[in-house]
């Protein structure tokens, strides 16, 4: 929690008058039993009733200062327990974004909302209820203590000794049940699991009949669960009577020798019960923060999360790098013995890769699932390092680029066919930024969402909800293309991005990329035969290696995997025969 | 979220609650008993205070018999209020797990018409955020509204007995913090239902922006994304800020009426003790209550808001538990076994929805060991079909008969059990890869598992993984591939290997290698036995016994694939489609 505080910086005052007037209001609500006892002493015993107004004018004046005080503490708490959260929400995000694709992999986009989310949200919570209440409990307590010396420093002791043991009694019970508490978040979370699981399930559940099992399992989980809740309950519970005991405990005693006190002249009524008043305000203001341990517990383990994702750097960088002179005369794309793999120590991914790919080519890559098609194209736009190799982007190392430039040049059609919420148009501009309507209008033909775009009576008004989810995943997938498309890149790279497309669609496409992307680099991802078969060069990958390289003739007498290929997919001159007819 | 609709909740909720009921009614009686001794111990304090006047005017042996009784008090109401705990604690969560598991076994018996239109996430919040809410609001809730009251009427009937005037001024004063509650909280509604919106417009843009970081990334959208997120981020600051400062004004409020409330007693109290008829203990007393006693009405406020919530949550938890079961198996249901295979549908009609018609006098005739295929583009409704077969949902007309036999007179686990069923979306538990396997026979050897692992070829990936046949699957099979899952619901069938099969697209999503292997696999398991298989590939399908054209949920044509090819109709154009360059 405490490594998050650089981000109160700019709110350095704010947190400090927040506490400080908190600590105001505080020493206003400690005179009052002083002024109290000073009624019962002069005004009652004396009968004077102009002291016992003026007195109670004071008491009146306190509770007003004391609520300006604490509005003012408020106020204070507010703005800088939301600066807090705002910057620190701010910087947290601009981090997220210097990550590359391998450790967003490896902590998951999921996880990441979720830190960006609830766990700011709770350690802002836990800012504000630091500045607002957390200081408020322990001066309470010390002052309480202190203004009991004022009146009797023998009594003191009294509550020199209740103090700690009720700090300590508070301490125990939260030592004891937070692990608990901790083991029955689990069991509710294994309860969530269950039902989530017996949801989407329900068919093969039932298929094998396994539903008596099912439950069994959950009740067991159900059961588990009781028993741990009964656990935590019984220690839980004791707080409040513990604390109720000791408190009373404490003023029977204060009560026992102040008696003897005022029987031998060393202490009046009025201060006696302004002793017994001290006390009750230690007992609330403990309760209150019993309270909050628990809030502070939750906002400690969430700065811990947040500051997980602060400590991962990005393990590529573009900083230091100015930008580069592409070479016309090089190959658009060049792979030199590449390998990679995704962890270190691990099986590689890729294994030493050498291709060219040259200006205006069509370049497909097929091969079996996990065989590293996706991982080969996302070399290319460095969404991660090569572990040995070289990529040349136009003759450069890509890793001399910086990514504004090497990125700007590529159109990425990833396989998530992912949209944003807004416009057709404001998806359309992601790639350039200020592309005329005629640019996306043309991008839209070619990838063949015109006619459907069109249809719509706002046209590129149209407004998509998040992710898209207003359009079927067909048109999801044409609009992700021609985003791309926008701005005609030099390079475009299609990752397996027609899978949703019916076959007519995927051909019409084929056909007008073929025609209209004069002098682009197209890279094409597919399993299927026909979307790569007249590609300029097809690259067969097997487990991370090529099989081949040639076009689908020069294949087809050469490589074997290849053939193959073709063969499970019935894909045969005399098939496409067939397709000529209908 | 739902409204009850008035359904009733107390009735339902009584029912689980009854067999607790002795322990409820202790715990209301503990409540009752630790508040009381509660309230007494100030009056025993002022009786102290009032025995120890001045100098040599103190009653000690009195002081230290009244301090005697206030230590007893005190330990019976902490006990009291300790016993109270436990009881409500054991009849809350018993209450609670009853309902759960009473909710989870509907849910298993529920018929799957009302599973497939239910939204996952809304049952999951049933089930658990909503049951949880029951025990906080409505049950933990119970307990604090009625310490609340006994309190307040507690309080107010030891401040007569002292001093009715000045209980009078704590009685008009009071209120007033429940007024300025109150006030303060119906003015912040708004401004917290505009912070909770800019909140999740916040985490939408997020979400997106997060989730999509990948192609962000690949546009180079990051400076961008950043300067949309913190314009939002800003909107959302200030909105918060201001709901953040407004809400946070109750407690100073109620605070400050408190105190208005002790100045007054003090200086009324003062007076009357001049007057001689009030005591100096009488008004320490007195001081205590007045702090006290804005409490419970702070406290019941916030009940009632909890217990409404509690009481819809109630509702939308007990539609699931009244929701009705699927039909039981008819009484005499016979258990198959010895299935040879056969299936007829006779004049079989199934809607959806009674005015949609879907299958309308669908008539199929399966010998033993045919293969079936059902063809179609997607959402056609090759799925219906897998429903009817496994009487997921049951025809509106006609019968479907196995072995002869109609099926509605069968028990559905006999049925079910005939039918080996690899379904598109691959689903996995949680658990080992063993257990996944072994789902259908939880007792199977480990040589078991192994055989079929190796008859679906996954047993080599298996191999390869740190734990094996041990490896847990976690996430719905997160760290799997898709091949790799499929894999493994393909061994999951390999290992019981019933009469009859179903296979829905099951190797749509494997790459080609590891399809021919698992074309071989399939062919072997399919030998002798009944199977019908949906697939987008044709290939797979040519050598079909019999074929059947779906259209947007109709059967449109029936027959060998030659025989459909001659017919030059609507499988004649599919089939010509894929391979269209």
């Amino acid at each position: 929690m405490l490594k998050l505080f650089r981000y109160l910086k700019n709110y350095k005052l704010q947190s400090v008058l927040g506490p400080l007037f908190k600590l105001t209001e505080a020493c206003f609500e400690l005179i009052v039993p002083i002024v109290m006892a000073k009624i019962i002493d002069v005004g009652i015993a004396e009968g004077d009733s102009g002291y016992i107004i003026a007195m109670g004018g004071v008491l009146v004046l306190l509770g007003v200062l004391g609520l300006a005080a604490s509005l003012t503490a408020q106020f204070f708490a507010a703005r800088a327990s939301l600066g807090f959260g705002t910057e620190l929400r701010r910087e947290l995000f601009a981090h997220i974004n210097t990550l590359s694709h391998k450790e967003i992999d490896r902590l998951g986009a999921s996880t990441l909302v979720t830190r960006m989310t609830v766990d700011i949200n709770q350690a802002q919570t836990g800012v504000n209820m630091l500045l607002r209440l957390f200081l408020r409990s322990p001066f309470i307590v010390i002052g309480a203590v202190i203004m009991a010396f004022t009146i009797s420093a023998k009594l003191t002791l009294i509550f020199l000794i209740a103090s700690p043991l009720l700090a300590l009694m508070i301490f125990l019970v939260m030592k004891l049940t937070v692990p608990l508490f901790r083991r029955i978040q689990a069991k509710l979370d294994k309860t969530t699991l269950s039902v989530s699981e017996n949801l989407s399930g329900v068919r093969v559940i039932r298929a094998f009949s396994r539903q008596e099992d099912e439950e069994k399992q959950f009740r067991k989980n159900a059961d588990d669960l009781l028993s741990l809740q009964i656990k935590a309950g019984r220690i839980s519970a004791l707080t409040n009577p513990c604390t109720y005991v000791i408190v009373y405990a404490a003023i029977i005693v204060i009560i026992w020798f102040g008696g003897v006190n005022v029987n031998i002249g060393g202490l009046t009524q009025g201060e006696l019960i302004a002793l017994i008043s001290y006390m009750n305000q230690i007992l609330l203001a403990l309760l209150a923060v019993a309270l909050l341990v628990t809030s502070m517990t939750r906002a400690q383990a969430s700065s811990h999360r947040i500051n997980e994702v602060f400590e991962v750097t990005s393990s590529v960088t573009d900083e230091g790098n100015s930008a580069v002179t592409p070479d016309s005369q090089a190959p658009a794309v060049a792979f030199d013995n590449v390998s990679f793999s995704y962890h270190d120590n691990e099986e590689y991914a890729l294994k030493n890769i050498t291709f060219t790919a040259a200006r205006g080519e069509t370049v497909g890559i097929i091969g079996g699932t996990g065989c590293g098609k996706t991982t080969l194209v996302s070399l290319i736009p460095r969404f991660y390092d090569v572990s040995s190799g070289e990529v040349r982007v136009s003759g450069a190392n890509v890793r001399k680029y910086p990514f504004r430039q090497l990125r700007g040049g590529i159109g990425f059609v990833p396989q998530k066919a992912e949209l944003f919420r807004g416009t057709v148009r404001e998806n359309l501009r992601y790639r350039k930024r200020d592309a005329s309507d005629a640019e996306i209008t043309e991008a839209l033909d070619i990838a063949q969402a015109l006619s459907f775009v069109k249809e719509k009576p706002e046209g590129l008004d149209y407004k998509l909800n998040g992710g898209g989810k207003n359009l079927s995943g067909g048109q999801r997938q044409r609009l992700t293309i021609a985003r791309a498309l926008v701005g005609r890149p030099d390079i475009l790279i299609l990752d397996d991005s027609a899978s949703a497309l019916d076959l007519a669609t995927d051909a019409a496409l084929r056909r007008a990329l073929a025609a209209r992307t004069e002098g682009m680099t197209v890279f094409i991802v597919s399993q299927r035969v026909s979307s790569i078969r007249h590609a300029d060069k097809i690259i067969v990958l097997d487990d991370g290696a090529v099989a081949g390289i040639g076009t689908h003739e020069q294949l087809l007498a050469s490589c074997g995997l290849y053939n193959e290929i073709c063969l499970s997919q019935q894909y045969s001159d005399s098939g496409k025969g067939a397709g000529a007819n209908g | 979220m739902a409204e009850p609709s008035g359904r009733p909740v107390f009735k339902p909720l009584l029912r689980y609650v009854r067999p607790h009921f002795r322990l409820l009614l202790l715990s209301l009686l503990l409540a009752s008993v630790s508040v009381a001794a509660m309230l007494y111990a100030p009056i025993l304090v002022g009786d102290a205070v009032d025995l120890i006047v001045t100098k040599d005017n103190v009653d000690l042996p009195g002081v230290g018999n009244v301090l005697i009784k206030l230590g007893v008090v005190v330990a019976v109401s902490a006990l009291a209020q300790w016993l109270m705990s436990l009881c409500t604690n054991r009849v809350t969560y018993y209450v609670v797990r009853d309902i759960r598991n009473d909710a989870f076994s509907n849910l298993q018996r529920l018929p799957l018409s009302y599973i497939d239109r239910t939204k996952q996430g809304d049952m999951i919040s049933r089930l658990v955020s909503d049951i949880e809410n029951i025990s906080d609001g409505l049950l933990m809730g119970f307990a604090q509204l009625f310490t609340g009251i006994v309190t307040i009427v507690g309080t107010l009937g030891f401040m007569i007995s002292i001093n009715f005037k000045i209980t009078l001024v704590v009685v008009f004063i009071t209120p007033l913090s429940m007024f300025a509650a109150r006030f303060i909280s119906r003015n912040t509604f708004k401004l917290f239902r505009r912070q909770t919106e800019a909140r999740g417009e916040l985490t939408a843009l997020v979400e997106e922006m997060v989730g999509g970081a990948e192609t962000l990334k690949a546009f180079s959208y990051e400076q961008e994304s950043e300067k949309r997120f913190e314009e939002q981020n800003q909107k959302l600051r200030s909105v918060w800020v201001r709901a953040v400062f407004f809400s946070s004004l109750t407690n100073p409020c109620t605070r400050f009426i408190n105190g208005l409330v002790y100045s007054f007693v003090g200086i009324i109290g003062a007076f009357t003790a001049i007057g001689g008829a009030f005591t100096v203990g009488q008004l320490s007393c007195f001081l205590t209550y007045a702090n006290q006693y804005t409490k419970p009405f702070n406290e019941i406020s916030g009940v009632i808001t909890e217990l409404q919530s509690a009481l819809a949550a109630a509702g939308r938890v007990f539609e699931v538990i009244d929701e009705p079961r699927e039909q039981p198996d008819v009484p005499a249901a016979v258990v198959l076994d010895k299935v040879s295979g056969a299936l007829t549908a006779e004049n079989v009609s199934f809607s959806y929805v009674p005015s949609v018609p879907l299958i309308e006098d669908f008539n199929l005739n399966v010998a033993p060991g045919q293969h079936i295929a059902i063809v179609g583009p997607t959402g056609c409704g090759k799925t219906t079909f897998i429903n009817l077969l496994m009487r997921f949902y049951d025809v509106t007309g006609g019968r479907i008969t196995v072995s002869g036999l109609p099926v509605r007179d069968c028990t559905r686990s006999s049925l079910r059990s005939s039918f080996g069923m690899v379904l598109q979306d691959t689903w996995l538990k949680t658990g080992t890869i063993r257990e996944n396997i072994s789902y259908a026979k939880p007792d199977a050897t480990l040589d078991e598992v192994i055989k079929a692992a190796k008859a679906a070829h996954c047993h080599s990936f298996i191999k390869r993984l740190p734990q094996g046949y041990d490896t847990p699957i976690s996430d719905e099979g997160g760290s799997l591939s898709q091949g790799q899952k499929q894999l493994l619901c393909i061994a999951r069938v390999m290992l019981s290997l019933p009469p009859m099969l179903i296979l829905d697209e099951a190797t749509s999503s494997i790459d080609t290698r590891t399809e021919i292997l698992i074309q071989r696999a399939f062919a072997e398991m399919m030998q002798g036995r009944t199977s019908f298989i949906i697939a987008h590939r044709l290939s797979t399908v040519r050598d079909a016994d019999c074929i059947l054209v779906m259209r947007s949920g109709h059967i449109v044509e029936q027959g060998t694939h030659a025989r459909l090819m001659e017919m030059k109709g609507f499988y004649f154009e599919l089939y010509n489609s894929q391979f269209e360059v």
